[in-house]
């Protein structure tokens, strides 16, 4: 079974999915992604989509499971370089991703990272959830 | 004029995979535009794993089709498992029997242009979708 | 009607033989209704070509314009038609130069004389009326494929994206939104956000005269679109009227930023972005 690789740059995880997934290798994916958040203790995740050609909504709750753990280990997760027809199928297909913060690119994304969580550690994170 | 059908047999998520990239070739090889591409093959994914999922395996069958005004590509998903005994509930966004998100019916519906689903309890399911080219 | 195997040799025969004189009495006909919009020499020249085909679909042994022995004859009259079609002649200046070669086909009938004029100019005629029909067909079919490249040419003009500042796109909609125009913009400015990678697009609508629920639909989707892509979509132009339609047609722009001109709207995303 192919593998989605996870790579560590500077302070943040990057994954870029370059395959049309099997629903094993996503599940795969979640679980390696978690084990890395602990190992390496990021705060910060980009998983770049642009290579893929449709979201469905298995990989779609995928990414929202995948954002929903890391927010747990304390990672924020940013899913970038979604294509617009992905995009426009995903509204016709009534996905919303709640949860998910998005950028347009690598660049957009680690920018985003810098800016919300790792330049500023804890302060925002005083937040108490009923 | 309509061609041979393509069929995939779905056993396993490779197979979904399989299905996926013939409904893309077929569609780029019909024509559809990139944004209808993306619908139908998204459409496919849906269909096909709930053939996978609920209906315990079946088939896929893709073929071009067309009239006389315009032509397009016709999906056949069939199995032989429980069939669905409430369309209506099944066809609401968000309700799922299994662990999806809900939407792998009526957001398929709302991807291709013609859908129509013939299924009882006990009988299987067939469903088929049209997309046509603009 | 099928012509008779005698009557297609006679009716080649007539063609071979009064080539030049039936060439330039047909030539002399369309000309008086072109009125000089096509060259003496130009029709002189189409109309050898055709005498040559239609003699070859004859002698060959067609019968019919729909044989295959005339399918040479049919492409040179979808030639004709698909050419007076693009240089702007109506379907009747079209289908006259080939009607006029019944004229052209009586003058020589009626000089030859003999037993059978009558019976061989109804054949023929007939024959002709088919090939006129033909080119009538081949005409509309190239004036409908025209007029959608047309349309669709309108459609990549009417919906211009521009860059108006780093990492700012906007698009002005002037004009009616159909469904088909509104898929071309909302795909436009998705791949232009990504293009420019561009965090934020302004869609004016000043220049659109009403905005119905599939219009505002549109115009959601796009949003949701873009939001799904990592970019902020901001609504301006919206004029008093319109703002009443939306919400009395129930329409919920929920939290997307609207702002009264472009040039606000421009101002508040500037100072967003700023502020980053």
């Amino acid at each position: 079974m192919d593998r989605v690789p996870i790579l560590k740059i500077g302070e943040i995880l990057l994954v870029s999915i370059q395959i049309d997934m099997e629903d094993q290798v996503a599940l795969q994916l979640q679980e390696d992604l978690a084990d890395r958040i602990v190992a390496t203790g990021t705060h910060g995740v980009v998983i770049d989509i642009s290579a893929l050609d449709i979201v469905d909504s298995f990989v779609g709750r995928t990414l929202a499971t995948i954002a929903s753990i890391s927010r747990v280990l304390d990672a924020e997760t940013v899913v970038v370089g979604m294509r617009p027809a992905v995009a426009i199928t995903l509204v016709e297909l009534g996905l919303q991703l709640p949860g998910i913060r998005t950028a347009l690119n690598v660049e957009l994304g680690i920018e985003l990272l810098d800016r919300e969580h790792l330049g500023e550690p804890d302060q925002e994170d005083v937040v108490i959830e009923p | 004029m309509s061609d041979e059908a393509d069929v995939i047999e779905v056993r396993s998520d490779q197979d979904v995979v399989r299905v996926r990239q013939l409904v893309r070739t077929t569609a780029v090889g019909a024509k559809l535009s990139l944004v209808d591409q993306t619908k139908l093959v998204t459409a496919a994914s849906e269909l096909a794993r709930n053939t996978l999922v609920y209906g315990g395996g079946g088939t896929v069958e893709v073929v071009r089709v067309a009239n006389d005004v315009r032509h397009g590509i016709r999906i056949v998903f069939a199995d032989r498992g429980p069939g669905i005994a409430d369309l209506e509930l099944a066809f609401t966004d968000g309700y799922t029997t299994g662990s999806g998100l809900g939407l792998g019916l009526s957001g398929a519906r709302r991807l291709v242009d013609e859908f129509e689903i013939d299924t009882a309890p006990g009988r299987g399911t067939s469903i088929t979708v049209t997309k046509w080219c603009r | 009607m099928a012509l008779s195997a005698d009557e297609a040799s006679r009716f080649a025969t007539l063609l071979e033989e009064n080539r030049d004189e039936l060439v330039a009495s047909w030539t002399d006909r369309v000309a008086a209704t072109l009125r000089g919009r096509l060259s003496h020499a130009e029709l002189e020249r189409q109309h050898g070509e055709l005498g040559k085909g239609l003699h070859a679909a004859l002698s060959g042994g067609g019968r019919l314009l729909t044989d295959e022995q005339s399918a040479e004859l049919r492409a040179q009259l979808s030639e004709l038609s698909s050419s007076r079609a693009r240089q702007g002649f109506s379907a009747t200046e079209t289908a006259v130069s080939v009607f006029a070669l019944k004229d052209a086909v009586f003058g020589i009938l009626d000089r030859v004389g003999g037993d059978a004029i009558l019976r061989d100019y109804v054949a023929f005629t007939s024959f002709v009326d088919d090939a006129a029909l033909f080119t009538f067909d081949s005409y509309v079919r190239v004036r409908e494929s025209l007029i959608a490249d047309q349309a669709e040419q309108l459609l990549e003009l009417s919906t211009p994206v521009v860059k108006l500042w780093e990492g700012v796109v906007a698009v002005p909609l002037v004009g009616t939104l159909d469904s088909a125009r509104a898929q071309v913009v909302m795909e436009r400015l998705l791949q232009t956000l990504v293009d420019t990678s561009s965090p934020y697009a302004i869609i004016d609508i000043t220049g659109v005269p009403a905005v119905d629920t599939q219009v505002a639909q549109h115009i959601l989707k796009t949003v949701v679109a873009a939001r799904l892509m990592g970019a902020d979509c901001i609504i301006s132009g919206i004029r008093p009227q319109i703002a009443q339609t939306i919400v009395a047609l129930g329409i919920e722009f929920g939290d997307i930023a609207t702002k009264a001109s472009l040039a606000d709207a421009l101002r508040y995303v500037l100072s967003k972005s700023n502020g980053r």
